[in-house]
């Protein structure tokens, strides 16, 4: 019979400031929650999967955190799909475990991009940190925030998507940080917090950005079998896709519509699930277009409409369709490369109802969505409390 | 204190040389012919992986801006507030720029541009686009 995955562990480190935490400290806080929450312990791991870091140089990730860790592994792997790499894990965690490579692997990430040395020097890294192309687009200046600024712009003029729509995305955001113990940011702000908060690069303000944090994440997956012996609510894979339709934003024709349209497609097309089916959505927020834009790619309204969608509370909690309950990473919190982990543990927690004050009623289908680069490559899970 | 330049390399010092001289190439493939950017080891629209130089006209529209308020890095704060474009050249490919000689706040999306060539150093010319209308 072939084998099948599940997702039994997750676990957070502090986020938000954090300092005195090591990247690896970090990581082996999330890590030795996820695996409590598992019931498993270090000696049962068999496979690693991490990220690379930003803030320091690592030969072989993967093999670095497992070492430190006393892993003596079957199975290692480190990703790199910038923004995606949380979401492009979990597929690959649980491929590895389908076939048969690895019994018990730990997914594990996280830094301290905000305490490392300043948000000044984060600011910088990033911006000459390959989003933009070193040749063609560094030299002119652009932020991070101004290559996600040249698809708003763009979007407004296609479609007359308004600032104050952006600006929705980020109220709700911090709405849903101000439910969650462990966000970054939680005071509440409002549309016109936002359209009066500083200009970052034009049509994106200060609040239209993601936060910059320390923090670690970690997720646990073994065998179905294994997870029926443990004291955990499995949860299960149903469906994943990826999508890449360009890698720098100045080079691309077609600013409006992302790979998105195809990690959503695939994701769908494999759960057999269509986007009605979707009772919370972790969409990559990292800035208040990217939701819009995903919105609409992966089907959850037509192209174009992302901006009256996210109007009058709906991607609220308690709205028709809930996103990115934790805050994301415009309030919850974002290090970096780690940023796009904490949609999938909150994914998870939805499905096992354990989302406390920001838990959807009945929850039974998630979709988890991760963007990297300039919106440039997409993954999606759909994760499910049943296997089917 | 100077912007980060281009380190060209052996697939782009065509492009940054012409742009030394006041010309802007664009890679042509020798197979299908049509020209592409930013340059590629493979034609993005046949495969083929042979090119040669193809000097563009110079004119595009403004396909997205944006106004950049806050620096980078300290090389760039004297010049803020400054416009980020991505300009759609009329032989079809697009690419990055700034728009340079006028009031940020008169470039609109659809907007015709030239090309002009800022000599930052010696040795390092930036292709950049002007307004060819001029703003009220």
């Amino acid at each position: 019979m072939r084998r099948r995955a599940a997702i039994v562990g997750i676990g957070e480190s502090r986020v938000g400031r954090v300092p005195g935490r090591s990247s690896l400290q970090l990581q082996a806080d999330a890590a030795s929650a996820a695996l409590a929450d598992a019931g498993l312990r270090l000696a049962d791991v068999d496979a690693l999967m991490t990220t690379p870091l930003r803030v320091e140089r690592w030969n072989m990730p993967a093999g670095v955190v497992a070492h430190h860790f006393g892993i003596r592994p079957a199975y290692l792997s480190t990703v790199d799909l910038a923004g995606a790499s949380g979401v492009a894990m979990i597929s690959q965690a649980v491929q590895a475990v389908e076939a048969g490579l690895c019994d018990v692997v730990l997914c594990v990430v996280g830094q301290n991009l905000l305490s490392h040395r300043s948000r000044a020097d984060a600011v910088k890294s990033m911006a000459e940190g390959g989003s933009a192309h070193p040749q063609f687009e560094v030299p002119y200046g652009p932020l991070v925030p101004s290559l996600y600024a040249l698809i708003a712009q763009r979007h407004m003029h296609e479609f007359g998507t308004t600032e104050e729509q952006l600006a929705e995305v980020a109220v709700a955001m911090r709405f849903h940080a101000s439910l969650n113990p462990n966000a970054h940011k939680t005071d509440p702000i409002t549309v016109d917090d936002v359209l009066t908060s500083r200009p970052v690069s034009t049509p994106l303000r200060v609040l239209d950005c993601a936060i910059v944090s320390d923090g670690a994440a970690a997720v646990v997956v073994t065998t179905h079998d294994r997870a029926k012996d443990l004291k955990c609510d499995p949860v299960y894979l149903l469906g994943q896709g990826l999508g890449l339709r360009h890698s720098h934003v100045g080079e691309h024709k077609d600013l409006t519509t992302t790979g998105a349209v195809d990690s959503g497609a695939a994701a769908f097309r494999s759960a057999g699930l269509t986007p009605s089916d979707i009772d919370v959505a972790q969409i990559y927020d990292c800035f208040t277009i990217t939701v819009i834009v995903e919105l609409e790619d992966l089907g959850f309204c037509k192209k174009g409409e992302g901006g009256s969608f996210v109007e009058n509370g709906r991607i609220r909690l308690g709205g028709a369709l809930p996103v990115t309950t934790h805050g994301g990473l415009l309030s919850g919190g974002h290090p970096g490369l780690p940023g796009g982990f904490f949609h999938v543990t909150e994914g998870v927690r939805q499905l096992r109802r354990t989302a406390g004050a920001r838990q959807v009623p009945n929850a039974e289908v998630a979709l988890v969505h991760g963007n990297g680069g300039v919106a440039s490559v997409h993954a999606t899970l759909i994760l499910g409390r049943n296997s089917h | 204190m100077t912007r980060p330049l281009p380190q060209p390399d052996p697939a782009t010092s065509p492009y940054w040389n012409a742009a030394r001289q006041h010309r802007l190439l664009l890679p042509k493939c020798t197979h299908c012919t049509r020209v592409h950017f930013y340059p590629k080891a493979i034609c993005p629209y046949c495969s083929a992986d042979t090119f040669d130089w193809s000097e563009a006209s110079g004119r595009g529209t403004i396909y997205s801006f944006t106004i950049v308020k806050r620096a980078p890095s300290p090389a760039f704060e004297a010049q803020l507030p400054y416009v980020v474009a991505i300009v759609a050249l009329d032989e079809g490919p697009c690419l990055m720029s700034n728009i340079i000689s006028c009031d940020p706040d008169a470039v609109h999306v659809g907007d015709p541009v030239k090309v002009g060539f800022l000599d930052i150093t010696d040795e390092d010319t930036l292709p950049v686009f002007e307004l060819l209308k001029t703003s009220k």
